[in-house]
């Protein structure tokens, strides 16, 4: 017998600070198991946002910078700059990248910086303590919004993906979720799509994926598990946005 | 032999960026200092270098924080409401120690203020500005040649102490124009073996200001205390006739510049007046006016708003000696004869 | 014929790998851990087909998985 499934090399064997059943760890995986198959841990450098996944760089065996809150994508673009032929994606969660971050990302897409953007949508601001995040559902309930979300007051989530597909400098815009196995997979793919638009250096890949926060919603992990196939991707469709490679498809 | 060339202020600043090796520059227009970022958007590619305009200066603090963390020399410019955007970029920069040079044309404020010169963000500039125990050197020119020489300073003093480093100038600094001798110093190399260029053969590098265990961060602000302590002796000034001064001028940037003629007039007519120039308003130049104090007994701090700089000359001089004061806001700038007039009436309340 | 094992220490109980598996032979053991959790195991290795969706899915990256 042989082993078929072994931690990714470019991510340490150490244990995390994220929740039970928090998909952030999935997600980690995912994507350290991509540049572990482009053979870019050496080239890598990471730029961590802040949110649960503040932390990156004890969990990602790559250089990390930190960045304030919302400006990875800024960070990044100055950094890919300097180091054009070394690999450089943000890691952000919704609060950052479609509250406070929303100029950055958006203007970063539009240069087209060759960059790769990993967008964990849990619908909350998790390491807060769970308030109402944009991308947060109509009469969804949270620390902010506690007689649930209302349009009238605080408007209607954001679709982010749909959004930075819409800009001409995105190569890669698409979003998946990591809630079974058959959606696991497909992310998988579509990670190392959006690492291709870097690599091929068409433009900026951007993996919206839709994500759990058990704690924060007030769901056992399981639970929680099933709001992510059953409220939230019929609201945020999966699929892919925009594709400007050989083989791409547009929606 | 080096040129010599009459240029705009916020040019010789964009031009002493180039001599010093910078080749990133993240900007984004606001008056008085757009000069800079359109002089580099053109020169800048042109040495092999990048240049963005950003989407805001929020923007361009953090792309320099990115660049810069990767060990290049990378600059910002801005004027006052900008480089307020830019304190929470300043403050990632002290706590990460990332190099970095950011200058100020100053304007005037609070807010939207106006566009003429003022010296109203020199608490701002002197005591971190952004949040957090952290100082930047900030260098304070008083003419072209000094905003082409200082900002070369920067970039040096930048890399030496892994700290952001600000030039602080103003309107009229930067709109002005005047001889130039463009020195090209051979840039000074630092070794950068903090910088994140790909964990190839070595460990992983980490560059951030985030510090949770229990003690790590009172650890982490003692170590940059102690290099603030060090950075007490890039401490610069100038002095002028104090040697025989009954009453000592403390001024600096464009103010400093117009008071050299204001004192010149006082000499004329017999007053004993002299001048110190800070030129690093952090540090400030406190020990050398704590030695004068011994034996001059009257400062006068004048300064281009309702008094910052006056609190550090107090703090200096003020358990041996007196302190006047002129401070002017900003929305016109003084003319000579203002700032004599104002000299000469403290020149006789202490005779 | 193939086997998966539980770092067991790791495991935080979250249960996601019992959902996944399409042979329906894990499940919660019983077993506590030093950090708390009631971590979660393979009932039935005989059934085990070595697909590794229980890995896949698993956040902690608990399981290894021999086939």
């Amino acid at each position: 017998m042989k082993q078929v499934f072994a931690r990714p090399k470019s991510l340490k064997d150490v244990p995390t600070h994220y929740c039970p059943g928090c998909h952030h760890g999935i997600i980690h995986r995912l994507v350290a198991d991509a540049i572990d198959q482009y053979g870019l841990q050496e080239k890598t450098i990471a730029v961590a946002s802040v949110g649960c996944s503040v932390l990156l760089y004890d969990y990602f065996d790559v250089d990390t910078l930190e960045s304030p809150h919302g400006r990875a994508a800024a960070v990044a673009t100055g950094v890919k700059r300097s180091m054009p032929d070394h690999f450089v994606f943000t890691y952000q969660g919704d609060g950052d990248l479609a509250a406070i971050g929303t100029a950055e990302i958006m203007h970063a897409a539009n240069r087209g910086e060759f960059l790769t953007v990993i967008f964990v949508n849990n619908t909350v601001f998790g390491m807060t303590g769970g308030q109402m995040a944009p991308t947060t559902m109509i009469g969804q309930t949270t620390t902010t919004s506690p007689g649930g979300r209302e349009p009238l007051k605080a408007g209607y989530p954001i679709k982010m993906a749909e959004i930075i597909a819409n800009l001409e400098g995105t190569a890669y815009s698409a979003r998946v979720s990591v809630h079974d196995a058959k959606h696991l997979m497909t992310a998988k793919k579509t990670i190392r799509k959006a690492f291709d638009a870097q690599l091929e250096r068409r433009g900026l890949g951007f993996v919206e994926l839709l994500s759990s926060c058990p704690t924060n919603w007030k769901m056992t992990s399981q639970e929680a598990n099933k709001r992510v196939k059953e409220e939230l991707v019929p609201y945020f469709p999966l699929g892919v946005y925009k594709d400007t490679s050989a083989k791409g498809d547009e929606q | 032999m080096s040129k010599k060339i009459l240029a705009q202020g916020n040019e010789a600043i964009a031009r002493g960026a180039l001599a010093a090796g910078c080749r990133y520059y993240f900007g984004y227009p606001i008056t008085p200092q757009n000069e800079v970022p359109e002089y580099l958007s053109k020169h800048l590619p042109e040495a092999g270098g990048v240049f963005i305009q950003a989407e805001s200066e929020v923007a361009s603090i953090n792309m320099l924080l990115g660049a810069a963390a990767t060990g290049a020399r990378v600059m910002t410019s801005s004027s006052s409401p900008g480089i307020s955007l830019k304190q929470e970029g300043i403050s990632y920069l002290a706590g990460s120690e990332i190099p970095g040079v950011i200058v100020n044309m100053c304007r005037s404020g609070p807010g939207l203020g106006g566009i003429g010169p003022s010296q109203g963000d020199y608490y701002q500039a002197t005591r971190g500005g952004g949040h957090g125990d952290y100082r930047t050197i900030v260098l304070a020119p008083h003419s072209v040649q000094e905003n082409y020489d200082f900002t070369i300073l920067a970039f040096d003093l930048a890399d030496k102490y892994r700290n952001p480093v600000i030039v602080f100038g103003d309107a009229i600094l930067g709109q002005m124009k005047e001889p130039v001798e463009l020195k090209n110093p051979r840039p000074k190399t630092f070794k950068k073996d903090w910088a994140l260029t790909g964990a190839k053969g070595r460990p992983q590098r980490i560059l951030k200001s985030l510090y949770l265990a229990d003690g790590e961060l009172v650890d982490h602000n003692w170590n940059l205390y102690k290099k603030f302590q060090r950075m007490q002796k890039e401490v610069r000034y100038e002095t002028l006739l104090v040697d025989d001064a009954k009453l000592v001028v403390v001024a600096f940037g464009s103010v400093a510049r117009i008071v050299k003629t204001s004192i010149a007039m006082a000499r004329k007519n017999g007053m004993k007046v002299g001048l110190v120039r800070p030129i690093t308003l952090y540090p400030f130049p406190t020990a050398y006016l704590q030695e004068l104090a011994q034996r001059i007994g009257h400062f006068m701090a004048m300064e281009m708003c309702t008094g910052q700089m006056v609190d550090d000359v107090k703090l200096a001089v003020m358990k041996t000696a007196e302190v006047g004061f002129y401070g002017r806001p900003p929305g016109s700038i003084p003319t000579p004869n203002e700032l004599y007039e104002e000299i000469r009436k403290e020149y006789k309340r202490i005779s | 014929m193939a086997k998966v094992a539980f770092r067991e220490e790791r495991c935080k109980g979250c249960a996601l790998c019992i959902d996944v598996c399409p042979k329906h032979i894990l499940s919660i053991t019983g077993t506590i851990n030093r950090k708390g959790y009631r971590v979660a195991g393979c009932q039935d290795m005989d059934q085990c087909t070595g697909c590794a969706l229980c890995a896949e899915m698993c956040p902690d990256i608990v399981i290894e998985v021999w086939k």
